[in-house]
C-alpha cells in the first residue's frame, strides 16, 4: 500500500456522501499525485461515480474536506471545479447536438474580438485541439448531431483539453472509441502526464488499466479499500478486493438445475454498435439473469426483444417460431406474449398522474373490453386480483399512482404486465431503488411465475440478485455475451471476473461462449 | 466517415437546408411575380411590397428568438399592437419630441419582452402559456391607449419611411435633397427594405455571435448540457425574450408610421402572431429549438407574402390563398420531420 504524500495534487480526507438513506461514500481518504495516472476500480454501486462527482463539483460532500494544491477547496458547481483546473469527461456526453464542433469545444469561454465571438479564432482553436488527439478528420463546422458516437467522444475529449486541466478525469471515456482512437488518446494522456497533469481513470477494461495506470484504488460499498502501485497486485487479487460485501437480501432456495427445452431463443442478434451477435435461450420455467457492468448492451438486448429498436439483425424465436418484433404491440402479441418491465418506471413504466387502477389495466385493455368500451366490472375484478396477488399497499385503487412508494410503484408495473399473462417476461433492473422487503417479494414472485411456466430474462446491476435468484447467468461485455454461468459457477468471483473480461479466470462448470 | 473533403460552403448549405430552400423558393416566385406584374421591376412595386412585408418580418424575427430556446411567444402580435398604439400618441409632434417618442416606443417593446422573460425564468412557467397571459395583458393596455382607432403620426416621418430612399433624402434634406448624382442609382431602393436590413445587421448579426446568443442556441439544443458547461441559463432566456420584445416593438412603430394611426385590433394581433410562427418554420428554424435563425425567418415572411402578391397579379381566386399558405407551411414542417426516419431506438422519439 502506498503512503499518501502531503504534496499530492488532490487529497480527500474523510469524505462521505449520503443519498437519502443510502451511503454512497463513507469516510473516503484518497489522493492523487502530479504526473500520475490513477485508476479507480469497483463494481456497480461501489461509489466510483459519486467520488468523481464530488471531485468535479457536481455534488457536494456531506462530510470531509478536499484539498487541491495544498489549499482546501469546496466546489459549488462544475464550473467552479473547471476554473480550478479539474475537468471531467463524463460518460453521458455534455455536448450540445445542434451546435457545431467548434462552438461546443469553446462553449464556456470562446475567443472574442470586440466582445463578439471570433469565429475564425474559435475554429483554429478547435482544429488545434482536435489535432492534438489525432482527430483531423472532423471538420469543426460539422454539427455534433451529424457525427457518429465515436467522433462525438473525441470532441468531448478535445473540449476537456481546451480547459487546460490540472486534473483530468476520464469516466469510461474510451468505451465508445475505436481502437485507433484509443491509441491516440493514450498518446495524449502520456503527453499530459509528462506535463504534470494528474489523471483519474475510471474504466472496466483491465487491459487498459494495466497499460496506463501508475496507481490504482479499489472501492467497495462506498468505501475506499486499498490503493496500490502498478504491478503490486495480480488480477485475481484485484477481483478479491472488489467483491466480498455483505449479502443484503435473502433468497429462496433454487431448484436443482435441469436442462430445459428453450421457449425463448435469441439467435445472432446485432444492433448498431451496441449488440454483437448475441445468442441466448431461456427455457420454460427458467430464470436467466443478464449481468455485467452497466451499459454493456443489456438494456438494448431487452429493448430489441420488445420491438423498440429498429433495424435489428438476427432472429427471436418463441416455441420455435420466428417472431417479427417491430413494435411493442407486436411484442405483446408474439407467441404467448412478451412483457417488458422497463428501466425507468417513472417515464416508461407508469403514467404517474393516472390512477393505480388505470395503470394496472393499461396494457390489457383489449381483454378487459366488450366492443369498444372498457368493461368496468371486469376491470375492477382484475384490479382487485392484481392488488391482492402482489400485496400492493394502497389506499384506494383510484388514487394517483404517484402517491405510492417506489417499491409499490414497481409492483404496479409488474402487476400491469402480469395481467397480460405473458409467456416471456423481460425485466430491466426491476429492484433498483427498492427496499429489501419488496425485493424479496419480487424474487418470490419471479420464481412462482417461472414455476407456472414463464420464461424469465432478468437484467440486474446487483450481483447478489443474480446469484440468489437465477438458474443461469449470461454476462455481457461490449455488446457480446462473453460468459454463461450455471449452477455453482454462479458466484461473485466468476461474475466480477467475467464482467471485467479478465481472460483465463478459473471457471467451475461454466460454459464459455468467448470471442 | 465524416466528410473532410466537402467544402465548408457545401457543409453550411447542407446544415441550413431549410433556409437555403426558402431563399431559392422566394427568389424564383418573386421573379415570376415581377415578370407578370404590369409595372414589374419598378421602384414603385418594390416600395409597396417592402412596406407590406416590414412589420411581419420584424415579428418573425421576434418569434425566432424564443423558438430557438425551444419555446413559443404568443405575445409578439400584442406587443406590436401595444407599441403601435403608444406610437400613435408619441410620434405626433416634431423634432426632438418625436426622437424621444421613438426611444420610448423601443423601450416599451423591450420592456414587454423583458417582462415575458421574467415570468418564464422566475415564475418557471412554459413560454407558451406565460406569453398567452402577458399577451392578453398587453392587448388590454393597447385598448386602454386606443379604445377606438385613431391618433396621428408626424407626416414627414410617414412620407420618409414608407417610400424610396430618394424621398427619404428629400424629406430629411441630405444629399442635395436626394438629387446628388452619386445617389441616383440607389434612390429607388425602398426605405423600409433598407431599414429591415439595417435592423438585422445591427441587432441580429452581433447577437448571434455574442456569448448570450450562443447561450440561447445551447439552451434550445440541450439545456442540461448548457447548464453543465457553466453557461448563464437565466440570463440567456431573459435576453431572448427582451430581444423578441424589441423586434416586435420595431414592428409596431412601423405599423403606426405606415397607417398614420394606432389601432388595438385584436384579430389582427392574433393573425400576425400565427403568421410569425409560420414564417419561422418556413424559414428553417426548428420548433424544438437550437437550429435556425432570424434571417431565415425574414425569408419565411417573404415567402408567405409573395404568395399573396402573386394572387393579385395572377388571376387566382383569392379564397384559395389560405389553402396555398397552409400547403407551403405543411411542406416546410414535413421537411423538418425527415430526420425522424433515421432514429433507430424508437423510445427516443418520445423523449
Amino acid at each position: 500500500m502506498t503512503t499518501r504524500h502531503a504534496d499530492d495534487l488532490l487529497i480527500l480526507n474523510g469524505v462521505s456522501k449520503r443519498y437519502g438513506g443510502v451511503k454512497a461514500l463513507q469516510d473516503v481518504n484518497f489522493s492523487c499525485g502530479r504526473g500520475r495516472v490513477h485508476a479507480v476500480l469497483g463494481e456497480n454501486g461501489a461509489g466510483k461515480s459519486t467520488l468523481i462527482k464530488i471531485i468535479s463539483g457536481v455534488v457536494q460532500p456531506d462530510e470531509g474536506a478536499m484539498m487541491l494544491d495544498g489549499a482546501t477547496v469546496n466546489f459549488r458547481s462544475p464550473a467552479a471545479a473547471n476554473d480550478a483546473g479539474i475537468v471531467c469527461i463524463f460518460q453521458e456526453l455534455s455536448l450540445m447536438p445542434d451546435l457545431t464542433v467548434s462552438d461546443n469545444i469553446s462553449i464556456s469561454s470562446p475567443p472574442r474580438k470586440f466582445g463578439l465571438i471570433d469565429a475564425k479564432a474559435q475554429r483554429l482553436r478547435a482544429e488545434e485541439l482536435l489535432a492534438t488527439i489525432g482527430c483531423e478528420d472532423v471538420n469543426p463546422l460539422m454539427r455534433i448531431r451529424d457525427l457518429p458516437l465515436s467522433r462525438r467522444q473525441m470532441v468531448e475529449i478535445a473540449k476537456a483539453l481546451g480547459k487546460k486541466p490540472k486534473i483530468l478525469i476520464l469516466d469510461e471515456a474510451t468505451s465508445a472509441l475505436t481502437s485507433s482512437d484509443v491509441e491516440k488518446v493514450y498518446a495524449m494522456l502520456a503527453r499530459l502526464k509528462a506535463e504534470g497533469v494528474a489523471i483519474l481513470y475510471i474504466s472496466h477494461r483491465m487491459h487498459e488499466i494495466e497499460a496506463l495506470a501508475d496507481d490504482a484504488s479499489v472501492f467497495r460499498n462506498g468505501r475506499h479499500i486499498e490503493t496500490f502501485k502498478k504491478g503490486e497486485r495480480s488480477n485475481d487479487e484485484i477481483v478479491q478486493l472488489m467483491i466480498g460485501r455483505e449479502i443484503s437480501a435473502h433468497f429462496l432456495p433454487k431448484p436443482a438445475y435441469e436442462l430445459r427445452k428453450p421457449l425463448l431463443e435469441i439467435r445472432n442478434l446485432s444492433w448498431e454498435n451496441r449488440l454483437h451477435d448475441v445468442s441466448l435461450s431461456v427455457g420454460r420455467g427458467e430464470i436467466v439473469g443478464l449481468g455485467g457492468l452497466d451499459g454493456q448492451g443489456q438494456k438494448e438486448l431487452l429493448l430489441s426483444m420488445f420491438g423498440v429498436l429498429k433495424r435489428v439483425s438476427g432472429d427471436v424465436l418463441i416455441d420455435g417460431v420466428t417472431q417479427n418484433l417491430n413494435s411493442p404491440i407486436a411484442a405483446k402479441a408474439a407467441g404467448g406474449g412478451i412483457a417488458l418491465v422497463p428501466e425507468d418506471r417513472k417515464t416508461e413504466g407508469l403514467m404517474l398522474p393516472m390512477s393505480i387502477a388505470e395503470n394496472l389495466v393499461i396494457a390489457s385493455l383489449d381483454e378487459l373490453s366488450s366492443g369498444i368500451f372498457v368493461d368496468e366490472t371486469k376491470v375492477s375484478a382484475a384490479v382487485a386480483d392484481a392488488i391482492k396477488r402482489l400485496k400492493i399497499k394502497i389506499g384506494s385503487p383510484d388514487d394517483a399512482v404517484s402517491t405510492l412508494s417506489g417499491g409499490n410503484q414497481q409492483k404496479v408495473v409488474i402487476a400491469k404486465w402480469l395481467m397480460t399473462r405473458p409467456d416471456v417476461i423481460l425485466l430491466n433492473d426491476p429492484t433498483r431503488g427498492i427496499d429489501v422487503g419488496t425485493k424479496q417479494e419480487i424474487y418470490r414472485l419471479l420464481r412462482e411465475l417461472a414455476d407456472e411456466g414463464a420464461a424469465i430474462l432478468f437484467y440486474s446491476t446487483d450481483y447478489d440478485e443474480l446469484i440468489g435468484s437465477c438458474d443461469r447467468v449470461a454476462i455481457l461485455y461490449d455488446g457480446r455475451i462473453i460468459s454463461e454461468l450455471q449452477g455453482d459457477a454462479i458466484n461473485e468471483k466468476n461474475i466480477v471476473a467475467a464482467s471485467l473480461n479478465i481472460a483465463g479466470q478459473k471457471s467451475t462448470g461454466g460454459t464459455h461462449a468467448g470471442h | 466517415m465524416p466528410a473532410t473533403n466537402t467544402s465548408d460552403f457545401g457543409l453550411r448549405i447542407r446544415q441550413n437546408m431549410g433556409f437555403s430552400i426558402s431563399v431559392v423558393l422566394f427568389a424564383v416566385v418573386y421573379f415570376l411575380y415581377h415578370l407578370a406584374h404590369p409595372k414589374g421591376f419598378s421602384s414603385q412595386v418594390l416600395v409597396q411590397n417592402s412596406n407590406e412585408v416590414f412589420s411581419l418580418a420584424m415579428l418573425a424575427m421576434a418569434q425566432t428568438v424564443p423558438v430557438l430556446l425551444g419555446g413559443l411567444d404568443l405575445s409578439v402580435g400584442a406587443i406590436m399592437t401595444l407599441v403601435d398604439c403608444l406610437a400613435s400618441h408619441l410620434l405626433e409632434g416634431s423634432g426632438s419630441s418625436v426622437g424621444f417618442g421613438l426611444i420610448a416606443c423601443l423601450l416599451a417593446g423591450a420592456l414587454a419582452g423583458f417582462v415575458n422573460g421574467c415570468v418564464v425564468v422566475f415564475g418557471r412557467i412554459q413560454p407558451i402559456i406565460a406569453t398567452l397571459a402577458t399577451g392578453a395583458v398587453y392587448m388590454g393596455l393597447a385598448l386602454f391607449l386606443r379604445p377606438i382607432p385613431g391618433g396621428k403620426i408626424n407626416e414627414d416621418i410617414n412620407w420618409a419611411m414608407t417610400n424610396a430612399l430618394g424621398d427619404f433624402a428629400e424629406t430629411v434634406g441630405i444629399f442635395d435633397d436626394g438629387k446628388a448624382a452619386w445617389f441616383q442609382p440607389i434612390a429607388g431602393v425602398p426605405t423600409a427594405l433598407v431599414l429591415l436590413i439595417l435592423v438585422a445587421l445591427v441587432t441580429w448579426v452581433p447577437f448571434r455571435r455574442s456569448v448570450t446568443g450562443r447561450t440561447v442556441y445551447a439552451i434550445g439544443s440541450a439545456e442540461g448540457a448548457a447548464y453543465m458547461s457553466g453557461l448563464n441559463i437565466s440570463g440567456g432566456k431573459l435576453a431572448a425574450f427582451t430581444l423578441a420584445g424589441l423586434f416586435a416593438g420595431i414592428g409596431g412603430i412601423f405599423m403606426a408610421i405606415q397607417t398614420s394611426s394606432g389601432n388595438a385590433d385584436i384579430p389582427m394581433a392574433g393573425a400576425y402572431t400565427l403568421s410569425s410562427i409560420a414564417s419561422v418554420v418556413i424559414g428553417g428554424t426548428s420548433l424544438l429549438g437550437g437550429t435556425g435563425g432570424a434571417i431565415g425567418s425574414i425569408f419565411g415572411t417573404l415567402i408567405l407574402k409573395v404568395i399573396s402578391f402573386n394572387f393579385r397579379v395572377f388571376d387566382i381566386a383569392p379564397l384559395l390563398q389560405p389553402l396555398f399558405e397552409g400547403l407551403v407551411l405543411l411542406a416546410a414542417v414535413s421537411l423538418g420531420a425527415l430526420s425522424i426516419l433515421r432514429v433507430k431506438n424508437q423510445l427516443e422519439l418520445f423523449r
